[in-house]
């Protein structure tokens, strides 16, 4: 096994500096969920010149919708969502200070390149372990968007969330890197 | 004639859409399990032992194994002896996923419009494939589809020239262009013949029958071999990281088709392969 990595929300230059790809990291403090409708409107807010719903220097979004919470529970089942589909969305909000974004599959070149500009991070989580990722989450708030059902952005204090360095600041690809790897002629 | 009342079949729907969230088939563990034995890379080792333990927090839980809770895609068998009483089939079958996803605190993933993209709310509706077979049975099986995995499927119209070779190429390049988007290890359904929705609805059925078993026809049953083995060649590997466990397995369904055509579909399927079925 390799050795797994803790950190805090939220992210500094140094810590992010910090990350490697390949790197098993165990996320403690607060995330923000959002997917690609949270992200469309929060992007139209900075187009506007608007404030954002929270405030995101420093912090992580995890690309993903939960099923809904049942009685006595802190959240649903919650695995991340394809990441692709935020390609067009989180180079302007690494721009205005977001630092860490967790999800699942590679991001696009334009991401790939604002993470190395700016100093920020993708994490890979499982996809399709939804139930083990909510094990990991102790409190749940619905802080926007509450009519995108799934799709509204919540605040999620986590401890310990399981995540991989999928892509660092200093380049390094882990879905080009490991393919290459493990490929066989 | 022997009925069958619509409040059954609500409910039997309604008690499939909840067990296929939170019960992986033992065929799907069984082969993460092997797949896990022999996984070469550590990262990949380590997603691995996440899918599986999630696999069985899911069971005893009876918590979704993933928050996509899927398409409800219903494949129903109506025997041609049976009459349905109380109402209509298609709305006890929509009733029973609506109920299912309802209690179930199952997420609603469906939008009523493709393009103005409002959520219906309920998960509804279903997509229904039905057959008429000889009998006085009714089968439905529900298999709920994720999106992440049905976005990296596709149907090509190859020409006849194209041949065996030009299927495997399209197979694996597809596969290969799908990367860690599918959440692999995923189960690769392949349609080949027919017209161009009966090859699609092909490679889509083939995602029912069992992980590790094979297409009846020796021929079909080794492409599908080869095929398994040169995609996890493609070093993909768990969750897109790298590794040699990109697929569990291919399943190849094969129809009649025109003098002039040659249709291939890929349905891919995520590692969360639900399928439940139930008999009235």
């Amino acid at each position: 096994m390799t050795q797994k990595k803790s950190i805090k929300t939220p992210l500094t230059d140094e810590a992010v500096m910090s990350l490697k790809v390949g790197d098993d990291i165990l996320i403690t403090g607060e995330i923000y969920t959002a997917r690609d409708a949270a992200h469309k409107r929060m992007v139209e807010l900075l187009d506007k010149g608007e404030k954002l719903p929270f405030d995101v220097k420093g912090q992580i979004i995890y690309f993903a919708g939960p099923t809904p919470t049942k009685p006595g529970q802190v959240i649903g089942s919650v695995g991340p969502t394809t990441s692709t589909r935020m390609n067009a969305y989180s180079p302007r909000l690494i721009e205005v200070g977001l630092k860490g974004m967790i999800g699942k599959g590679e991001m696009g070149p334009e991401v790939v390149a604002k993470i190395r500009e700016k100093k920020a991070v993708y994490f890979a989580a499982t996809g399709g372990a939804g139930a083990l990722i909510a094990k990991a989450i102790i409190k749940n708030e619905l802080i926007a968007y509450e009519e995108l059902g799934a799709e509204a952005i919540r605040k999620l204090t986590v401890k310990d969330f399981p995540a991989i360095v999928a892509l660092d600041c200093h380049g390094g690809n882990l879905y080009k890197e490991g393919m290459a790897k493990y490929e066989k002629k | 004639m022997r009925q069958i009342s619509t409040d059954a079949i609500i409910e039997a729907v309604k008690k499939i859409s909840i067990d296929a969230s939170f019960d992986l088939g033992h065929d799907v563990v069984e082969a993460m399990e092997n797949a896990r034995r022999v996984e070469e890379s550590p990262v990949g080792r380590g997603i691995l032992d996440q899918v599986l333990d999630n696999a069985r927090i899911a069971r005893t839980e009876m918590a979704p194994m993933c928050q996509d809770t899927g398409f409800a895609v219903l494949f129903v068998q109506l025997g041609q002896e049976v009459q349905i009483v109380g109402g209509d089939l298609y709305d006890a079958l929509n009733e029973g996923v609506r109920r299912g996803y309802k209690d179930g605190y199952l997420r609603k993933s469906i939008v009523a419009d493709p393009l103005s993209r409002k959520n219906t709310g309920d998960n509804t509706p279903a997509v229904i494939h039905t057959d008429i077979v000889p009998g006085d049975k009714l089968k439905i099986t529900i298999a709920p589809k994720g999106g992440g995995s049905e976005n990296m499927s596709e149907v090509k119209m190859l020409k006849p020239s194209d041949g065996i070779q030009g299927v495997k190429d399209f197979v694996i390049d597809r596969v290969r262009r799908s990367g860690g988007n599918p959440c692999p290890p995923i189960i690769v359904g392949v349609g080949i013949g027919g017209t161009f929705e009966k090859c699609a609805y092909l490679a889509k059925k083939s995602l029912l029958r069992e992980v590790g078993n094979r297409n009846p026809d020796k021929f079909y049953a080794d492409l599908e071999l080869e095929l398994l083995e040169k995609i996890n060649k493609l070093g993909i590997g768990p969750q897109g990281l790298g590794g040699t466990t990109t697929a569990l397995d291919v399943h190849v369904e094969v129809f009649p088709c025109h003098i002039a055509s040659l249709p291939v579909a890929v349905n891919t399927q995520c590692h969360a392969a639900r399928h439940k079925e139930v008999i009235l």
